[in-house]
Parts: C-alpha cells; structure tokens; sequence
C-alpha cells in the first residue's frame, strides 16, 4: 500500500516553563490521514490538541522541543527543521488556527488579506491574485461583493469563512480546523460544517478537526482520536466509538453530552480533572477519574490494536491468558 | 402539571434600547434609532420548575432575563414577582426583591473575585444585604450553600481562591454565592456554555437538584439538547419574541415552528449512525433594528408564503399539539 498523506509518529512536545521545569505536552501520538478523509480530534481542555496541530504544522513557539516524525507522502519533514517543513506548510497542510476569526487584521480587508497571502506565497500576483480572491471567497460562500469588507463589518461566520479561504490560498491537500465552530451560534455553527463537509466532498480535501464537541464530530468525521493528558487513548472509525468504545473516556466523554435521542438517559460529569503534564505520570493517566479502574492500571497502558483500524490504550482490552 | 405556584409572571414585556450614534451621528441630528430588544415577551415560572429560553444571539433572551433582575428598564409590561409588578419599581424598593430573584453568569473566571477565597465570595451578598445574623451563623449558611452544589465537605474549599478551582467548581462557588441568599428565582445565563463537556453535567446537575428542591430556575442556553434534558419547560425567541413554547419533551418531539423545526434539525446527534440532514437556515439573525414586516421570520422561513410577510401571527395552541403547547405561525391550523 503507498504512503498515507499525513502520518505522524510518537510525537512529543515539551515546553519550558517560565518557572522553570518542563511541560510534556503531548506524548507519543501517532495519527494517519488518508486523501480525503475527515479525522476528528477531540479532548478535554489542555489535553494537547492544538500544540499536536501546531507540531504538526511546524508552527510552535521557540519555548518548545519536539521529537517524532511527521510524515507527508512518506516524507519526514520534521526533522530536516524549517527549511525541511517551509515547502509543505500551507501547500500540503494548512489550518485554520483556533480564534482565527478574531485574529484578521483589521484594518485590511479581506480580500485584500486573501490577496497578500496568496502574493506572499508566490501562489499568484496582481490581477491573477484577485480573480484567485475572488473563486476562494465563492468557494467558502462570501458574496463577491463582500471582499472588499473589513473583518468588523462582517458577522461571525462571514469571518470564519474569510479565515478558511485564506487557509485554502495555497491549495492545501489537507487542512486542520481547530475549533472552528465554538464561538458561533448553531444555526451558523451548521452552516460551517456544511462548509468543511463540502469542501471534503467537492475538492477532495483531507481534513483534522479539532475540537472538544464529540457530537459534531460524530456527525461530520470518518474516524475519531480521543486524546488524554497529551497522548491518543483511542482511535478508530466514529462507529466503533460510539457503539464500542475500547477506553472508558471516550464512553464516558459521549455519556457527558446531553442527546436530543435520549432525553431520559441521565447525563453524567467525569469527576475529577486530567493530570498536571509538568510531573511524570504514574500508570494509566485516566485512572484517577475512572469508573473501570482496576489493579492492573498502575501500569501506563499503551496504544493496541482491538479490532481492525481501532486502538485503544486501556488494560480492560488486556487478552487473559488462556 | 402541578400545584406548584407562580412565582413570576412577565406579561407583554417590551425592551428597547438605543443605538449608540456616535459624534458624528449626533453632531448631523441624525434620528436616534432603537434596537427592538424584546417585543412583547411572556412567560412565567413556577417553584420547582426550570424554563429553558433558548435561540441564537441577539434573539432577546440575555435582554430578558435582566429585564426581570431589573437591570434594564422595559419600555412596557409587568414582571410580577412577590405579589408585585417590579416594572415601576425604584431601586429603593427593589433592594428587598433583588435577595430574591438571583443570578449566575456564563463566565465563572470573570464573575468571581480572583483576591476572595471561597469563603469571603460566598459569605459577600449576606453582607451586602444585611442577612445571615452573627459572623458564626453566617459561616454555617456559607457551608450549607457549598454543600447544596455538592462542594463538600466545605472545609476542603472555603479557603481556596478561584484560580486553585477548576471552571466547574468556580461556576458551583458562584451557584452558591446566588443560593446563600435563598432566593426563589435563578436565572442563568449560559451556566455551561464556557465550562468543559466533561464538567458541564456536574453543574447541571446540580441545578436539576436545587429545582427539585423547589427553587424555579431561568435558564438561558443556545443548547437545545441540555434544554430538552434539564428543562421543563422550553420557550424558543427569535428577533425579541417567543415563537414556540411548551412543556420541553412536546416541543423537541413535536415541535410546530419551522423555526424551532430548524433549530432542532441542526443539533449534533452522538450516535454516528444517527446522521440526517440538517435544516440549515442560510444568513444569521437579521438585527432587531429592521424588523421584518409581518412574521419576522418569513424571510428565513422555508415554508413561507405570500400571507406571512403582512400578517405578524400570534402565539396559539395549533390543532396538531397537546396542551400548553403554543406556536406563532400562521401555517398552523388552530387547535382548541
Ligand atoms: N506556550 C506554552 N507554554 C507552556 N505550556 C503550554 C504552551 N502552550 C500550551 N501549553 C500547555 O500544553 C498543554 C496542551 O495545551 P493545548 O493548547 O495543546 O491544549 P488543547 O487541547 O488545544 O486545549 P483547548 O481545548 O483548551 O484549546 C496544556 O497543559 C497547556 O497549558
Ligand atoms: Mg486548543
């Protein structure tokens, strides 16, 4: 089988603490994504979703190390460093960074930010730039007549659009949405996924999204990685989670979200709060909230396979010895 | 459903406010416009109930709820509460009502005093309103409060500050700082919406059980699942009215507004295999500045005909719903 497009392995992130001590952010993911598939990530708050995202996009701040592999077309471009990574950023990977839509200059206007960064990439100039301009805004449902806004003037989701076309300049084979709908309204929220979905559908887009939101991803994705204190717990197709979920998290992540199917389920918190990352962790990170724990789990688990293409890193899927 | 009795009632309420013009604006003389906030808004409430006023933002639902803790003043109608209508009232013979009609902020991290312990955030409003006797009796209802929101036992956070509290206790110190005061009313305003998934059930939760206990709750929420699960009764505004209330199980399973009809379709299903089409409107609430002629919903309305944009239709019991059940569409044959 050829290389999958996206493949990252045993990722780690660590960051220095101004206090001093180190902060081991993410801890040994691995992830794949083949063309035109739609990967949802999903976590707790502080769980490491984004510093996996802006790893994997070579985007991190000075203050953090990293160690791993990220893998395009089978092509290491981590640790060649940025001149390895400068060629793929935007053109094979892209992403809309999470608050991206409060983040547009605002004294640009949009098409004339959509402008820059397609000149600042060299993707095109002058009148080739705008005509550019303005099929991205029509591909992410701006009205034309809108380009020439500033982002105040437009509504939220009008500038999570903006900010998903200036993503899209380079003609990105995959793109990672960091939580692109949760400050929006549901009806816009909709109107987005809608978006992401045809933009999938239509040019065959890859895409990673990240967000705490279980049911949207349940609606939008293919496959699904649960990640915990810095490290995947669960991975596989959407279906198997829900319907069979090898670690206790993710049951008892869909358990907490209140379903319009099942209004007499009772909905149920996790006690508890995920580990400090700036302290080694002692056996199953999840152990401490569990409603499954038991003796074996002062043993960290690690990533297995439970079935075909789903994994899952919780003693419960421990074969007994016959 | 039940005995229970009224203890608010919002009849035809009314807010607007003023647009800012700006130096400009006001040096040129142009007309002070006004944002229609809520338009003839009614509602009420009985002890032991949770209503759930959901819609998009900017429908009027924050407005409404500080109408009725009389932060704002409505232009018209009544807010019976205590044998009283609070509409006319000063603040001089508000203060004793305040104590008992209270409120819980979306943002624990900004609602809470990052220099107060626990204690001193809970203990506050006792002082504020002269209340809770002796600085001994008062420390026994700060515990109580904190044991009611399941912070216990006390000792463990009455001397933490908030930033040693995770966003779920932070929001359960704030329930507690509205419940010291034992009021009768809550109004919440978005209580989960800044928390994570994983802690908002604890918090809601421990609003179901304080209903229980006979407190009525207002809760605010664009989430229509955690209204169809928490509430007892839902009732759905857009553009500063109430389109469609009812008891909450009617409305999600039967719901008659095409409105809430959207509303509901676009609501994520856990279940995978649970997927459908959405019923995505297209545009975002048009301002409450330019209200739409007739129903203000028709020009998003899938169903619309010539009719709805004249006629501005008033909520009733449609033929096709049970009891207390009540929609504004003019699509909607007439029940009883
Ligand atoms: N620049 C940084 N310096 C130090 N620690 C950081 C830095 N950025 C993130 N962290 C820490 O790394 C961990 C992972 O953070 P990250 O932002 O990746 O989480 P997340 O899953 O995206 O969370 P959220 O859902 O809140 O966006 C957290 O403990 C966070 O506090
Ligand atoms: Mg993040």
């Amino acid at each position: 089988m050829s290389a999958p497009l996206l493949r990252v392995e045993d990722l780690h992130v660590w960051f220095d603490l101004a206090e001093g001590g180190e902060l081991h952010a993410v801890q040994g993911v691995g992830l794949s994504l083949e063309p035109g598939e739609r990967l949802g990530l999903v976590g707790e708050s502080g769980c490491g979703k984004t510093t996996t995202a802006l790893a994997i996009m070579g985007l991190l701040p000075p203050s953090a190390s990293v160690s791993g592999r990220v893998l395009i077309d089978g092509t290491d471009i981590l640790s060649g460093g940025e001149a390895a990574m400068r060629p793929h950023r935007w053109v094979d990977v892209a992403i809309v960074f999470q608050g991206a839509m409060n983040a547009l200059n605002p004294v640009r206007t949009i098409g004339e930010q959509i402008v820059e960064s397609l000149e600042l990439h060299n993707r095109a100039r002058g009148t080739a730039a705008r005509s550019r301009t303005a099929e991205l805004l029509e591909a992410v449902g701006i009205p034309a007549g809108r380009a020439a806004r500033y982002p105040h003037e437009l509504s939220g989701g009008m500038r999570q659009r903006a900010a998903i076309a200036m993503a899209l300049s380079c003609d990105p084979r995959v793109l990672i949405a960091d939580e692109p709908t949760t400050a929006l309204d549901v009806m816009v929220q909709a109107q987005i996924l809608e978006l992401l979905d045809a933009l999938c559908r239509d040019f065959g887009l890859a895409l990673v999204l990240v967000t705490h939101d279980l049911p949207v991803v349940a609606q939008l994705c293919d496959r699904c990685a649960v990640m915990y204190a810095g490290e995947i717990v669960e991975r596989g197709p959407l279906d198997l989670l829900y319907h069979s979920p090898g670690h206790p998290y993710s049951r008892m992540l869909f358990a907490a979200s209140p379903d319009l199917a099942g209004l007499d389920e009772p909905v149920l918190s996790i006690p508890g709060a995920p580990p400090r990352l700036d302290r080694p962790i002692d056996g199953c990170p999840f152990r401490p909230r569990c409603d499954s724990a038991f003796a074996a789990c002062v043993e960290r688990p690690s990533l297995q396979e439970v079935a075909e293409d789903h994994a899952a890193a919780c003693h419960l899927n421990d074969r007994v010895p016959a | 459903m039940s005995a229970e009795p009224t203890v608010l009632e919002v009849d035809d309420l009314v807010v607007h406010y003023p647009i800012h013009r700006g130096i400009v604006g006001t040096v040129t003389r142009q007309p002070r416009r006004m944002v229609h906030a809520v338009e003839g808004v009614s509602l009420s409430l009985q002890g032991g109930e949770m209503l759930a006023l959901v819609g998009e933002s900017g429908c009027g639902k924050t407005t409404t709820a500080q109408a009725v803790l009389r932060l704002v003043d409505p232009v018209s109608g009544s807010i019976r509460f205590g044998g009283r209508d609070l509409v006319p009232l000063g603040s001089r013979e508000l203060r004793p009502l305040r104590r008992r009609i209270q409120v819980v902020y979306q943002d624990p991290y900004e609602s809470l005093d990052p220099r107060f312990r626990v204690r001193a955030v809970v203990e506050e409003p006792l002082l504020i309103h002269g209340l809770g006797g002796s600085k001994s009796e008062r420390s026994a209802h700060v515990e109580e409060a904190l044991r009611r929101v399941e912070l216990s036992p006390p000792e463990l956070y009455l001397d933490r500050f908030p930033h040693e509290l995770s966003g779920g206790q932070r929001q359960r110190v704030a329930i507690a700082a509205a419940l010291v005061l034992e009021p009768e009313v809550l109004v919440a305003d978005e209580p989960v919406s800044m928390l994570d998934v994983s802690v908002r059930a604890g918090v809601l939760n421990v609003l179901d059980g304080l209903r229980r206990d006979g407190l009525a709750i207002l809760m605010i929420t664009h989430d229509l699942s955690t209204a169809a699960r928490f509430a007892q009764r839902i009732a759905v505004m857009y553009l500063g009215r109430i389109v469609e209330e009812g008891p909450a199980a009617a409305v999600v399973r039967n719901p008659q507004h095409p409105y809430t009809k959207a509303l509901l379709s676009v609501v994520p299903r856990r279940d995978p295999r649970d997927r459908h089409r959405p019923q995505i409107l297209q545009g975002e609430t048009p301002d409450a500045v330019a209200i739409p002629s007739g129903c203000r919903f028709h020009p998003r309305c899938p169903v619309a005909i010539d009719r709805c944009a004249v006629e501005d239709p008033s909520l009733a019991q449609p033929a096709s719903a049970g009891d207390g059940h009540r929609a504004a569409c003019l699509l909607l044959p007439a029940g009883r």
